[in-house]
């Protein structure tokens, strides 16, 4: 069959049109979801504990009915840190092996509340998020669907992969520094982190929580503004969400982006930068300005400290997070003798349960927090962000966007990061910035290396402009074929 | 900034996280890596500058203190490696 006919390799709004003009049922989406798992999930390993079936097919989903809910019948893949009532919810994580949330995250809910269909295994993530590659995670890596002895990126590599190898239609992830944009940058999918407080935030298990966000991974930029009409909005259970009216993402793709002001920060082209990467984003940009935006040089001038910054301010976070691990509420408990076996068995649980990258980071930032470190480091940092932010607001003055490369290089091989942390920090030199500043950003995709490995390119706006980014990404994959590229697996 | 094996094991205490011996050497090598590039911190003056600590105008949320439903206990507690009836199991605190 070709493959425009499979079902699994269609976008969310392809498939809704479908099943409107009652082409296909649900059923046959899942069928077409599970087939492909079944062939290519043993090579990819996208989903945690491959070899169990991800899709029930279920028979209130068989037939749509006569007034079905907007999205009745479309599946969904989540990642592995987004609570689903009753389905195993581990971040990835020794620690948390077993736990079955008792309910469900704002988001899951308001995609139930719209007739989506939650897929139960979830995606592979490096554990709690701490990574770049989903190389850390308590089931195995994941590998890229353009080259398998590459990563997928990470953290959220599993949802990245998973869109690109069209086993998930579409997929929600999480970004605290880049862990949606760098692996849809890798991957060659459409990857949004919103505006800090857009999504809410409540049954995202906790990483850093000034900075997490939840976002979309799809395979256009179409649906990314169908699956952003679905979670974005206040959430009373989150007191950072938002109480802002959501616009209808999907009038903003207008595919009109003359004379929209777009800055390149001088500063995200610099050394260490892949060759490759940089002239097929600046090929990206020079197709933007046929398309009709103004595009001039502008400065970031505190970018350079922003990767510091970062790893104060979220392992600090996230120290203070994942002290509820304790071997009491949930998943692991080791127990100790001794004198104190309270203090003993947290010790043993959190010493056996945690991965290393984990142990890394909650050392550094409790380190950050002990007392004599706390003002060099700590309260230095948080100054610090306050400096990256008004980089922001200077330029966000006088233009709408900012268009950057999502990564300084395209995929690199499993395991060639592993053993040094601080070259696999340095691979979110460009997406880390958004997170500290709150504002949204995009990776689409805008080329391939030689080798075949796709490069991203990141649009960046004002707090609550997801529009702005929306409409100037859609312009620029209505005039480009990128989006459409898909691996040979 | 200089940090040590016992540097490292004394966070790892404060973390309650168990570290094996050769754990903790690794751990010293990498974090003294790590916070050599975070010093670069250090160079910039930062003496007028407030802290950001959340990036958007916040402030306090306010609600009805009104009764909701809530999870039953039981629920909450089904995770629980050691319970009993409505409670968590901990190892003996007091003596």
């Amino acid at each position: 069959m070709d493959r425009t006919e499979k079902l699994n390799t269609l976008t969310a709004n392809a498939l809704l049109d479908k099943l409107n003009q009652r082409e296909i049922s649900c059923d046959n989406i899942l069928s077409a979801l599970n087939e492909r798992i079944s062939q290519v999930d043993p090579k990819v390993k996208a989903y945690v504990r491959t070899g169990t079936v991800p899709f029930k097919t279920t028979d209130d989903l068989a037939l749509r009915g006569q007034s079905p809910l907007p999205l009745t019948g479309i599946p969904i893949s989540i990642k592995d840190n987004i609570c689903t009532e009753g389905n195993n919810t581990e971040c990835c994580s020794k620690i948390l092996e077993g736990f079955k949330p008792p309910y469900d995250a704002t988001v899951i809910s308001k995609l139930k509340k719209s007739g989506v269909h939650i897929f139960e295994t979830k995606l592979n993530m490096d554990e709690f998020a701490f990574g770049s590659s989903t190389e850390n995670s308590c089931f195995g890596a994941t590998h890229n669907p353009w080259d398998l002895e590459c990563v997928p990126g990470g953290s959220s590599g599993g949802s990245a992969a998973a869109v690109a190898a069209d086993e998930a239609i579409w997929a929600l992830g999480s970004d605290t520094g880049g862990s949606i944009r760098q692996p849809a940058s890798f991957c060659g999918v459409v990857g949004l982190k919103p505006t800090y407080g857009r999504v809410s935030r409540y049954g995202l298990i906790a990483f850093a929580s000034s900075l997490d966000q939840i976002g979309t991974l799809t395979k256009d930029v179409r649906d990314c503004a169908l699956l952003m009409n679905i979670i974005s909005g206040h959430d009373p259970y989150d007191s950072t969400s938002v109480d802002a009216p959501v616009p209808d993402y999907s009038q903003s793709l207008t595919g009109d982006i003359k004379g929209i002001k777009v800055g390149v920060p001088k500063e995200y082209f610099v050394k260490g930068m892949d060759a490759e990467v940089k002239t097929i984003v600046e090929e990206a940009i020079k197709k933007l300005e046929t398309l009709g935006v103004r595009q001039s040089q502008v400065s970031l001038p505190h970018t350079e400290y922003a990767v510091p910054v970062y790893y104060i301010l979220a392992t600090a976070e996230a120290s203070s997070n994942l002290a509820r691990f304790d071997g009491v509420q949930y998943g692991l408990r080791k127990k100790s003798g001794g004198d104190n076996a309270m203090i003993g068995m947290y010790k043993k649980t959190r010493g056996e349960g945690f991965g290393e990258e984990t142990k890394r980071r909650i050392l550094l930032g409790t380190f950050a927090l002990s007392h004599g470190y706390y003002d060099a480091y700590y309260l230095r940092a948080l100054k610090v962000r306050t400096l990256i932010k008004q980089d922001f607001d200077r330029v966000f003055a006088d233009f709408d966007c900012i268009v950057t490369p999502t990564s300084p290089t395209p995929a690199f091989k499993i395991g060639e990061r592993a053993q040094d942390p601080l070259s696999m920090y340095l691979s979110d030199i460009y997406t880390i910035s958004v997170n500290l500043a709150g504002i949204p950003a995009i990776s689409i995709p805008c080329g391939f290396t030689k080798k075949g490995l796709p490069v991203g390119l990141q649009i960046l706006a004002r707090p609550f402009s997801e529009e702005a980014i929306l409409r100037v990404a859609h312009a620029y994959e209505q005039a480009t074929e990128w989006h459409k590229m898909r691996p040979n697996l | 900034m200089a940090i040590d094996k016992e540097t490292v094991d004394y966070v790892a205490h404060l973390a309650r996280i168990d570290l094996k011996s050769e754990e903790s050497d690794k751990l010293a090598g990498q974090l003294k890596d790590i916070l050599g590039f975070i010093d670069k911190l250090a160079n910039l003056d930062t003496k007028d500058i407030p802290p950001t600590s959340h990036i958007l105008p916040i402030n306090n949320i306010l609600r009805q203190d009104t009764l909701k439903e809530s999870l039953p206990i039981e629920r909450t507690i089904e995770n629980a490696p050691e319970k009993n009836g409505n409670f968590f199991v901990v190892p003996k605190i007091i003596e």
